[in-house]
């Protein structure tokens, strides 16, 4: 009996352990990361800034959103087509609650359509080819565009959906209008259909999230709370990552990413961005605004565009300035994208003796001189890459005057307004970076950047040396509209030959997404630098 | 004396609008606003109108008396980065700046007149040479480097004290403050050193010269001869008689700690009127900019008014002159 009863007791003993196993609470998962600069508001037309969008779609979601290859993929919508050239059509889904409660319907999208076109948003860029935005049904919303828009869905996938009823009810139908002295309800509040909700804000602080337990989509992540913080010095964000205080960081100083790599419990996790580094040429002008070359512009002539490009060796560049990384490119879009040709993708090759054989046949034996702009706080390294192109051609007997300086004087000094854009550009020669951010399509690098500048059309917004040639003009108003895949992509690499051939401009490189995290967090890095919560676990 | 305060506030009005109008001036040159609130994508018409709604195209003058007619209703208009009021932005974090300034400076002070004490007395002691030792760092360092020196040492070797932020705060009124919670303590130890250590070795390297000066005058030699103890001599007669010059040098210092806290709110990320203004230089958030500004001069000039006053408290001499003046007949 005594056997019994031990055996009784050891039996009581295992089982109550098991079962207080079993019934362990799940412990917090707790995140805490952080970035240089804060998302700026919470209103998500606000301002058309990569980070400012990527926070808020983590509250407020599109009807159809990207997923970690960005592609499209169902979010609020569950089919979406063209029925016409010129109509799109999306089906939403059904039984979506936002977070306060209001349910989903097709309401919500006209109302946040018509935000997004209207006074104070940023975002009404990608509605310029929309005529009218229509609901069909409860579950149906039509969109009429002015001309045929194959991209249209891929604009969309930016743009959250907010609730009709709560924007009413708080005074919120337009975002921030500057004239008033009110702030507008949603740059402080939020209310969306996304996987997470904003507890407490605290700008240029921190802002707390918490999962939304309403959210209509299987969570991918275990986070119980998403603390975000501004650390703006570069120091001390990567200090607060070493000590254990943060547990990932969004931007990473260059300088710092050997160390952090050599930390035990740390890793860089990098990647190409969707973003192109390029320099641009004044090929509009008779005669360059800095220049000591009088009477003519070097720069109309291909060899002297050549001779710069070859002059430049953008393998050192990356070795030392980007200390490896970026990725250089002789595309103007990045790989990834739409548009994106492998087999074009082959820059011609570093050759100063070649570049001075050119500059003479051109008729500078002995160089010039030439202003060169750059910012100097816009993109990774901007002003380092400048200073090693001066240097470089110097090698070939260029001597650039260099002026870099900060974005704010800098992009207005290269820029020219919409209805300046057929006059005369105050550059010379500059460094620019894109991204196709809206569509990820070769399109918006051609309309952008490389179609003749336009007043009417409004193309050529952002061709700041005013590049022009008159098939590619044409072949991309034509690849625009063209909505058979095939056609359209025998078009981009006809265009991409001719840019690429005619050296139209210098492409440098794709600059990389730098992370850093602890060792103990799983997180997704797309190519455009976007930070969806949804996938992040800690283990 | 009422009289003199009057005349210094009036004197204030002047000043503030005078820093307005050349910071309005200065604006013209910090760039686009535009260019950086709408990003790449913003189309045309769209930027003309956030031009025209921002008043960007109006001449100098009129923008600043736009501004000055507003401020003087408490309208400081809307930030151009986050789109909210720059009057509360500005209220939300001055307490952070305030308090981090404050304790920076009773630091300074605290450790700073004993020490002058100290070394004036004692001026061939090795405690004497070594700080003096010290303070040559204290004033030769740049303030970020100390800045990050402590992070190195405290946050990330030792783990003692966090690298960044304020810690938790507690929300009394309009004003929240961190020494209310154990972790507000620790976050503003590490700032609030970083902050005082110059301020702290230019009021002990003050007060020791001044005490070894004041030690050679003739009152002090009589006071002794009398008979009068050491303590008395030391604290009652020659400590007051070197505070006229500390007082305007901390009155100075203050005002240019609280502008200058700019530096160590960017290295510890500390939530203060300071990183606010450097961000929005970034962004050329101009009614940001142009707000914190006057505020600035306005402190200076108020800080400067309590140390004139201070110094009819302090020194009867000025006390009995503006009693003749003033009107005894």
């Amino acid at each position: 009996m005594q056997r019994g009863k031990f055996l009784k007791a050891t039996l009581f003993a295992a089982v109550a352990a098991v079962a207080l196993l079993g019934t362990q609470p799940v412990s917090a998962k707790t995140f805490k990361w952080a970035n240089d600069g804060d998302v700026n508001s919470l209103d998500p037309y606000a301002r058309n800034e990569t980070f400012l969008l990527t926070f808020n779609a983590n509250v407020y979601e599109p009807l159809v959103r990207r997923d970690r290859n960005l592609k499209l993929e169902p979010a609020l919508a569950v089919k979406w087509g063209q029925p016409s050239p010129t109509q799109w059509r999306f089906e939403l889904r059904q039984g979506v609650k936002f977070s306060g409660g209001e349910s989903f319907t097709a309401d919500d999208v006209v109302f946040s359509y018509n935000r997004a076109m209207g006074k104070g948003s940023n975002l009404g860029g990608n509605f310029t080819s929309v005529k009218e935005v229509r609901k069909v049904s409860d579950y149906v919303v039509e969109i009429d565009t002015k001309y045929p828009d194959p991209l249209l869905a891929d604009k969309l996938a930016l743009i959250g959906i907010m609730s009709k009823t709560w924007a009413e009810k708080n005074n919120a139908q337009f975002a921030a209008d500057m004239t008033k002295n009110e702030e507008n309800y949603a740059t402080r509040h939020s209310n969306g259909t996304g996987p997470f909700v904003v507890k407490v804000r605290e700008p240029d602080v921190r802002t707390v999230l918490e999962p939304n337990k309403g959210w209509w989509d299987k969570p991918e992540h275990n986070l119980t709370e998403v603390i975000f913080q501004r650390i703006a010095n570069d120091a001390t964000r990567v200090a607060a990552l070493l000590s254990g205080e943060i547990d990932m960081i969004y931007t990473v100083p260059p300088q710092d990413v050997e160390r952090i790599r050599k930390t035990p419990g740390r890793r860089i996790i990098e990647g190409p961005e969707t973003r192109i580094v390029f320099l641009g040429f004044n090929q509009q002008v008779d005669e360059l605004p800095e220049s000591n070359v009088k009477g003519k512009n070097p720069f109309k002539d291909k060899r002297v565009r050549e001779a710069f490009y070859r002059a430049i060796d953008v393998e050192a560049i990356k070795r030392t300035v980007m200390r490896g990384q970026s990725r250089p490119s002789a595309l103007m879009v990045g790989v990834g994208l739409n548009g994106y040709d492998k087999e074009l993708d082959v820059r011609p090759k570093f050759d100063p003796e070649l570049s001075k054989k050119l500059l003479a046949e051109a008729g500078y034996p002995n160089g010039f001189e030439v202003g060169m702009d750059c910012p100097n706080d816009r993109y990774t390294n901007d002003e380092a890459i400048c200073q090693a192109s001066v240097a470089m051609l110097a090698k070939v007997g260029i001597k650039v005057n260099l002026l870099a300086q900060t974005r704010g004087k800098y992009f207005a000094k290269i820029l020219r307004t919409a209805s300046d854009i057929e006059k005369a550009p105050n550059t010379s020669f500059y460094m620019l970076g894109w991204s196709p951010a809206a569509t990820y399509d070769v399109h918006n690098v051609l309309e952008s950047l490389i179609q003749t500048p336009n007043a009417t059309s409004k193309k050529g917004l952002f061709n700041a040396g005013g590049y022009s040639n008159k098939r590619l003009d044409e072949l991309s108003d034509k690849i625009e509209q063209e909505t058979d895949k095939a056609k359209r992509d025998a078009m981009i690499k006809e265009v991409t030959k001719i840019y690429v051939e005619d050296f139209a401009y210098i492409p440098l490189h794709q600059q990389f997404v730098v992370w850093a995290a602890k060792d103990n967090i799983d997180l997704h890095q797309p190519a455009d630098n976007y930070f969806p919560l949804r996938f992040v676990k800690v283990k | 004396m009422i009289a003199f305060i009057i005349r210094r506030l009036i004197q204030a009005a002047f000043v503030m609008l005078a820093v307005g109008a050349i910071a309005f001036a200065m604006f013209n040159y910090v760039g686009d606003p535009v260019a950086i609130i709408a990003g790449q994508d913003l189309p045309a018409e769209q930027r003309v109108e956030l031009r025209k709604s921002l008043g960007l195209d109006d001449p100098t003058p009129v923008r600043f008396a736009r501004f000055v007619g507003n401020a003087v209703q408490g309208k400081f208009g809307l930030s151009y980065r986050t789109t909210e009021p720059v009057g509360r932005m500005i209220a939300d974090r001055l307490p952070a700046t305030l308090e981090l300034s404050i304790i920076a400076a009773a630091m300074a002070l605290l450790v700073g007149i004993p020490m002058g004490v100290f070394s004036g007395l004692y001026p061939h002691h090795w405690l004497s040479r070594a700080m003096m030792t010290i303070s040559l760092v204290g004033i030769s360092l740049p303030t970020f480097l100390i800045g990050i020196l402590l992070i190195l040492i405290f946050a990330v070797i030792l783990g003692w004290l966090p690298s960044f932020g304020r810690g938790d705060t507690v929300k009394i009124g309009f004003w929240t403050t961190g020494l209310l919670t154990v972790s507000g303590w620790k976050a503003i130890i590490l700032p609030a050193i970083t902050l005082g250590l110059f301020q702290m070795t230019l009021i002990m390297r003050l007060v020791r010269s001044e005490m070894l000066e004041v030690l050679r005058t003739d009152f002090i030699k009589f006071a002794r001869a009398r008979g009068l103890s050491n303590r008395a001599i030391n604290f009652g007669h020659a400590l007051k008689n070197t505070l006229v010059p500390v007082i305007t040098i901390t009155g100075l210092q203050l005002g240019s700690i609280i502008a200058f806290a700019i530096i160590t709110e960017t290295v510890f990320s500390w939530p203060g009127v300071g990183l606010l203004f450097l961000q929005s230089v970034i962004y050329a958030d101009i009614p940001v900019m142009a707000t914190y500004l006057v505020l600035i001069g306005f402190l200076f000039v108020l800080i400067n008014l309590i140390v004139d006053i201070l110094y009819f408290v302090v020194d009867p001499r000025l006390r009995s002159q503006a009693a003749k003046v003033g009107g005894a007949k």
